[in-house]
């Protein structure tokens, strides 16, 4: 409560309460002053008398004005903070009963869904059906649903590249620190650089050590999984995941320097933009020639064995190969707002 | 539905309602991970092993990277002279 | 109710989970717990799908032995959905982690009523 309390003088709602209550007490201060002030003994009395009278009760009036004027000042500073506080508190009850209630409302519809793995749930329909007894024989993957987005629904996972990708670009745009024209670093690049190395030590050796260890059985795990995505789980996002993971560790432990040796903005690009074009280009001939099981000339292969499900495996290269480099530039743009 | 199942189902609840309650953003974060290897679990036993790699390597690694790097980046890890971001 | 209720464990806990993330998402102040508390949604929502693809006694869709017959694999298409999902919930996230250390570039604190402020304080 009291760190709440703390937490609450230190905002600006509170400095500014503080402030406005010793304006309003000056002003008090004033108008008391103001009542009691003493004048000096007139010399014809009665005219000064009358005049006194009239000043007193227009200060009367001054003085009732003051206080109305000071309830007005009591009212707003009570909205400020107290009434503040009321609604806050007020919000975070409603805010609890909403999600109380919308709670409430979707358990029920979910006691009137089908049964959890019965297997007459709607869901299990035609469109299944067909993907699970046709699926091997059309794709030629035996990994159904890397036959199913990869080949079936291809299109949706081009969608959801071009999401990464772009995804990589705003990032790109809004941390991306650029140097001056003549190369040299501005002002904000080398806080963010000294800022980046605060707390790492620099070379570190076990880190170097166990990286030069761990980063290339990483890649060829990753290379694995994203190979072999259309026999077994995984595929192109997963791998390019664990590819990633693998880049991070190895700049992690080795810095930019290193790093940046065989990953530039060029690298990105150049990966992206091939990887993204050859899905489009792949798709679109598959489209063109081979839809609905017309002959596409593209052998699909024994089942099971590496090099089948036609174009399966190099489409998962291509995602594999954007969610890697999407997923380090994240990194190193958040780190350093750079390559 | 055995009782692991169960007990895993409670852990996922018990984790999100930690996330908010905890005071620290770096322990909130770490239980956000435990979250993501949770599912990735429960992803195994509900047969769907694509999502479970995907979890683990996306959810849980990569994902919590990006929080890790944001946290050092605002200067809420211990340690650090800022105590502003920490509330 | 109780009953269905907990025949339909996943999907409970799925709901549960979603109020929860639109609690936090609804009360806390700091901009990241509140896409903690997105993803949280994010993946309640997943759970759901996962859940309603799922078909006791029968295995994951991957071809073994050459079985295609329906009865021996679970639903495909929750699957291929939540791994879409998936990936743009981390691209999201990104964006949105990116937009936090600006924020905090400029305003120099976490807390959005603080941000509000200090950015109408600007405007005016």
């Amino acid at each position: 409560m009291s760190k709440r309390r703390s937490d609450w003088e230190s905002r600006p709602q509170a400095r500014f309460r503080k402030w406005y209550k010793e304006g309003f007490l000056a002003l008090d201060n004033e108008i008391i002053d103001h009542l009691t002030r003493t004048t000096e003994l007139p010399e014809n009395i009665e005219d000064r008398l009358i005049a006194q009278q009239e000043e007193m009760t227009s200060r009367q009036h001054e003085r009732t004005l003051a206080l109305e004027r000071l309830d007005q000042y009591n009212m707003l500073a009570w909205a400020r903070t107290r009434g503040r506080k009321a609604i806050s508190r007020l919000y975070v009850i409603l805010a609890l009963a909403l999600g109380a209630m919308m709670i409430f409302f979707l358990l029920e519809t979910v006691a009137l869904m089908p049964r959890f793995g019965d297997p007459a749930t709607p869901g299990a329909n035609i469109v299944s059906e067909r993907y699970i007894t046709k699926g091997l024989e059309e794709t030629g993957a035996t990994n159904i649903v890397a036959g199913m987005i990869l080949d079936y629904r291809a299109f949706d996972t081009l969608g959801e590249s071009t999401v990464l990708f772009i995804a990589a670009s705003a990032v790109l745009i809004l941390l991306r620190i650029d140097r001056n024209k003549d190369g040299s670093p501005v002002q904000e690049l080398i806080a963010a650089e000294s800022d980046d190395r605060h707390y790492e030590p620099r070379n570190d050796r076990i880190l170097q050590g166990s990286a030069m260890i761990l980063t290339p059985i990483i890649f060829l795990y990753g290379i694995y999984i994203i190979l072999n995505g259309h026999l077994s789980p995984g595929g192109g996002f997963s791998g390019g995941a664990i590819i990633s993971a693998g880049l991070i560790l190895y700049l992690d432990a080795f810095g930019f320097d290193k790093a940046g040796r065989f990953f530039t903005y060029k690298t990105f690009t150049w990966v992206s933009f091939f990887s993204l074009s050859f899905y489009a280009l792949a798709k679109a001939y598959s489209f063109y020639c081979g839809a609905n099981n017309l002959p596409s000339g593209i052998p699909l292969g024994t089942p099971g064995a590496i090099l089948s499900g036609g174009l399966i495996m190099p489409l998962n290269i291509a995602v594999g190969m954007v969610v890697a480099c999407t997923m380090y530039i994240f990194y190193a743009l958040f780190r350093k707002g750079g390559l | 539905m055995t009782f692991i199942h169960v007990a895993l189902l409670g852990m996922l609840i018990v984790c999100a309602l930690a996330v908010s309650l905890t005071r620290n953003l770096l322990t909130s974060l770490i239980v956000y991970m435990a979250y993501s290897l949770i599912m990735a679990v429960i992803w195994m036993f509900l047969e769907s092993p694509d999502l479970a790699i995907t979890e683990a390597a996306v959810g849980a690694g990569i994902t919590s990277v990006l929080f890790f790097v944001t946290l050092k980046k605002i200067h809420a890890i211990k340690g650090d002279s800022d105590e502003q971001a920490q509330k | 109710m109780w009953q269905l209720l907990y025949e339909n464990l996943e999907q409970t806990v799925a709901v549960i989970l979603f109020g929860i993330g639109f609690s936090i998402l609804l009360l806390q102040r700091n901009l990241i717990r509140k896409i903690i508390g997105l993803n949280i949604m994010d993946t309640a929502v997943y759970l759901f799908l996962a859940s309603m693809g799922y078909i006791s006694g029968r295995k994951a869709p991957i071809v073994v032995d050459g079985v295609t017959q329906t009865t021996a694999y679970i639903n495909p298409i929750p699957a291929g959905l939540v791994l879409t999902g998936i990936v743009v919930s981390v691209s999201f996230t990104g964006i949105m982690l990116a937009l936090t250390i600006r924020l905090y570039r400029r305003y120099h604190t976490l807390d959005i009523d603080e941000i509000a402020m200090l950015a109408r304080g600007e405007d005016a």
